[in-house]
């Protein structure tokens, strides 16, 4: 069943929160250089699945392989140190800083040497100019110096992603990057992640299908806790039991 | 071994006098997320009160009865007047302005009062000891804290789990919102469960006044041995308190009757006596670090309960 | 934003000529008024490392403060009484050993409340900080060597190379070079790699961890360069007041502390500095008029900390005092 090339395998996850199932004997596999996307009704424990991947919750039972080390009982450091990165459905930064200042700092987590007290980070060429050119790709340019909490919605689910991928991710987690964004800043989004397709490794979780189905180059369909199906997009939309059990419902 | 004894006994009193404090600091805490470095002032308002009204009226159940009534009082006042506009500030807020207003207390004591200590009697139908243990006569007046602290713990026991306010009480400790579902009025509630513990210190302040002195700074004396006892029992959690205070208490008071002469075994007395009573000042204070080690959240966490 | 290097110039002239004025006025008590504010401004801006940029509300910071005193204190005790430290140690008066000692000890008893303290978080951590410093309290309180609760008074402040300390307009300069000193290396940590992650800790401890940082070795070394600190103004106070007392300890000493931070400004770094002079000023003020300063004092505190958060420095300098 495990197919040794993956980069991510999730093996028979469970999580209760007391008498309800998030995750019911979940099994993932991520190829490398895939964009997996994992679907599903509001509630089916989409955003559980990934913090429990991420590190944040514990799982009751299961196995997480991850680049070939079982990371099932690792704490979060330990998992980025190999990799991991994700992204935040609600919006997390660090308020006060610049933009600049949370990509940099990001970068700095990648690189190491938080402890130096003496030299200015904000002058350090090897953190502001790697900073510097993610905030340029993610169509950031310009507003470096805005502090975060001032920057539109939208601005700031693209620092968010910035963040992500400045940590050099083997596996990005995505968890709704596109949650709350306008049909503009979705389509930017939407070709900003094709282009880092094949680069970089990802879970995206998302609500919205016209993402998913242009992007993805395998979904999963998670409903109550439990993956109904796992197939390529054309597959899914022709899979009459995730049709029934929710895709119906949106006519896609 | 009668001097174990006795000591043991002596250790559950301040523990039950502990606890009266650690409770209500501990629901407020647990209910409406306010660190009240003010709880003490209560206490010592409690005391004074006792002590005025006793000596007043010659009745010291009278002086009980006043501190109750004016410390529940003072304890609402405070809770519309300054504290209801804290419990959505952050901690360093609370601690501020709960430090403010023990500036402001303390002053308004020496004005009031002056700057010399109090005492107060303990009354003569209490004065004397009993012998309950078989030759070790052992004071009325500590045994009947040990009863008082013991009667509140289980009155505590039962208004949070077989009364509606207690019901709404553990609703609110474990969210906010959902009390506000209930249709309750939160506002009342709250200053209920204020005057609640600020009854309960008064309560400890006045049993205290008989055998400690009376004077400003009493409270925040013991403000922070109950802070001990709320961290070891986790905050928010009445239980927690109830067994974080008698084991301070023990410790306490064991540590200081015997450490001194453990060490005398094996040093000469005059540094035996040093050492014992230095380790002895701190004894809970190391068992609180102890605990800590074992369990960060104290020996009862709260669930849903958010450390900052 | 141009006021802040303003403010700071200002200040900073102020306080040079300050001497002068005291000398052409004869006003030597002005001086040393002026010394311990200096001093106290010290241990306020290393406990505004702490709450302001560290989000680590410590109520236990007169630990080190006292800590650093009594190091200070006993090396002089015994150095006044021939007498050895553990019947092991002699005494010292030379700043050059007895204040790097204490600045040590300071950082070291830092070092192990943090281990202790920083395993918990929001109000444990106050809780703790608390505790711990009250047994400090209590342990220096219970040693009768050094005069249990009345300490130990000092013959004469500790020799220093070229400068006289008991000359106040030595001690003067000296204390003052010493926190601009401090600001200076502070200024430097809040913007180093260090600080960023200590900042950010405060700001979004989540989103840190999610970035693969534990927060918990920077703020040990934080909590250990602000106790440093700390034991830096306690050694400088015993020095000015000839005094160590248990006092020094206790935790209305970490509250003055605290309110000087909130007072002048969190954050900011500056702020602190005017903070302490200003509730010393106050009390010094208040106290001509009457002994029940503190009821002035606590309503006053309330309604800053209800009404005006910013503190003074952030009314003077605007919205471009935060975050150094």
């Amino acid at each position: 069943m495990a197919e040794p090339a993956a980069l991510l395998h999730v093996e028979g996850l469970s999580k209760h929160f007391g008498a309800v199932t998030a995750t019911d004997n979940l099994n993932l596999h991520i190829a490398p250089g895939e964009l997996h996307a994992l679907i599903g009704p509001n509630g089916a424990g989409k955003t559980t699945a990934v913090a429990q991947i991420a590190g944040e919750l514990r799982p009751d039972s299961g196995q997480i392989v991850f680049a070939g080390h079982t990371i099932t009982d690792w704490p979060i450091q330990r998992r980025v140190k190999l990799g991991l990165a994700r992204s935040y459905q609600i919006t997390s930064l660090f308020p006060q800083f610049t933009a600049l200042d949370n990509v940099a700092l990001a970068v700095q987590a990648h690189q190491g040497h938080s402890l130096r007290a003496w030299r200015n980070a904000h002058r350090d060429p090897r953190l502001r100019e790697p900073a510097r050119l993610w905030l340029e790709k993610l169509g950031l340019a310009g507003r470096d110096e805005i502090p975060a909490a001032e920057l539109a919605h939208g601005e700031q689910r693209q620092l968010e992603l910035a963040m992500a991928l400045a940590t050099n991710p083997r596996l990005l987690l995505l968890d709704e990057p596109m949650a709350g964004m306008g049909s503009e800043d979705s389509q930017r989004l939407i070709s900003l992640l094709r282009s880092l397709k094949g680069d970089y490794t990802i879970l995206l979780v998302e609500h919205d299908m016209d993402a998913v189905f242009a992007l993805a180059d395998r979904i999963t369909v998670l409903v109550y806790g439990q993956a109904i199906a796992c197939d390529t997009p054309q597959a899914i939309r022709a899979n009459e039991q995730v049709r029934t059990a929710y895709l119906g419902e949106q006519d896609v | 071994m009668l001097l174990l004894l006795e000591q043991i006994l002596n250790g559950l009193q301040f523990g039950f006098m502990l606890f009266l404090l650690a409770a209500g600091l501990t629901l407020v805490f647990g209910i409406m997320h306010l660190l009240n470095l003010a709880h003490g002032s209560l206490y010592m308002i409690g005391a004074y009160t006792a002590a005025t009204v006793t000596a007043a009226t010659g009745h010291f159940s009278l002086g009980v009865l006043a501190a109750l009534l004016v410390t529940a009082l003072a304890g609402m006042l405070l809770e519309a007047g300054v504290f209801r506009r804290l419990y959505q500030r952050e901690h360093l807020d609370q601690v501020l302005a709960t430090f403010a207003v023990i500036f402001t207390v303390n002053e308004l004591t020496r004005i009031l009062w002056g700057r010399a200590p109090l005492y107060l009697d303990i009354p003569p139908a209490l004065a004397g000891t009993i012998e309950i243990i078989p030759g070790a006569p052992y004071p009325v007046y500590r045994l009947l804290i040990i009863a008082v602290g013991a009667l509140v713990a289980l009155g505590l026991y039962v208004l949070i789990n077989h009364t509606r306010l207690g019901m709404l009480i553990r609703a609110g400790a474990s969210n906010r919102e959902m009390v506000g579902a209930l249709g309750a009025n939160i506002k009342l509630l709250y200053t209920l469960v204020f005057g609640l513990g600020a009854l309960l210190a008064g309560l400890a302040g006045a049993l205290a006044g008989p055998i400690l002195a009376i004077e400003v700074g009493m409270g925040e004396n013991i403000l922070i041995l109950t802070f001990v006892v709320v961290v070891i029992g986790g905050i928010g959690s009445v239980r927690g308190a109830l067994l974080g205070a008698l084991l301070v208490g023990l410790t306490d008071t064991l540590g200081r009757a015997f450490l001194p002469g453990l060490f005398a075994l094996v040093l000469p007395p005059a540094p035996a006596t040093a050492a014992g009573s230095s380790l002895a000042s701190i004894t809970i204070y190391l068992l609180m670090v102890l605990i800590l080690v074992f369990r960060p959240q104290g020996l009862f966490p709260v669930q849903g309960q958010h450390g900052a | 934003m141009a006021r802040k290097p303003l403010i700071i110039f200002l200040g900073l002239a102020i306080l040079l000529l300050l001497p002068i004025y005291a000398a052409a006025t004869n006003d030597l008590y002005l001086l040393s008024l002026s010394s311990r504010m200096l001093i106290y401004a010290l241990a306020a801006v290393s406990l505004d490392l702490l709450i302001g940029y560290g989000g680590m509300i410590s109520l236990g910071h007169a630990a080190f403060f006292g800590l650093g005193a009594y190091v200070g204190g006993i090396l002089a005790f015994h150095y006044q009484e021939f007498s050895l430290f553990f019947g092991l140690l002699p005494g010292s008066n030379q700043a050059l050993i007895v204040w790097p000692l204490a600045v040590l000890i300071s950082a070291l008893a830092a070092a192990v409340f943090g281990l202790i303290s920083l395993r918990t978080s929001g109000a444990y951590f106050i809780m703790i900080t608390l505790a711990l410093a009250q047994m400090l309290f209590f342990l220096f309180t219970s040693f009768s060597t050094y005069g249990g609760e009345d300490g130990i008074s000092l013959w004469q402040r500790n020799d220093f190379p070229y400068l006289d300390l008991d000359n106040r307009y030595h001690f003067y300069y000296l204390c003052l070079g010493l926190l601009v000193g401090f600001v200076g290396l502070c200024q430097r940590l809040v913007n180093s790699r260090l600080g960023m992650v200590i900042r950010a800790s405060k700001q979004n401890e989540r989103r840190l961890r999610a970035l693969g940082i534990n927060p918990l070795p920077y703020r040990l070394v934080w909590l250990t360069i602000a106790g440093a600190g700390a034991g830096l103004a306690g050694v400088l106070l015993m020095n000015h007041s000839h005094y160590v007392s248990p006092a020094l300890l206790h935790w209305t000493q970490s509250g003055e502390l605290m309110v000087m931070v909130i007072l002048g400004g969190l954050g900011t770094l500056y702020g602190p500095i005017l903070g302490a002079m200003s509730l010393l000023l106050l009390e010094e003020w208040l106290n001509q008029y009457t002994e029940h300063w503190q009821l002035v004092l606590g309503p006053l505190l309330l309604l800053v900390v209800l009404f005006a958060r910013r503190g003074l420095y952030g009314l003077l300098a605007g919205r471009g005092a935060r975050d150094g």
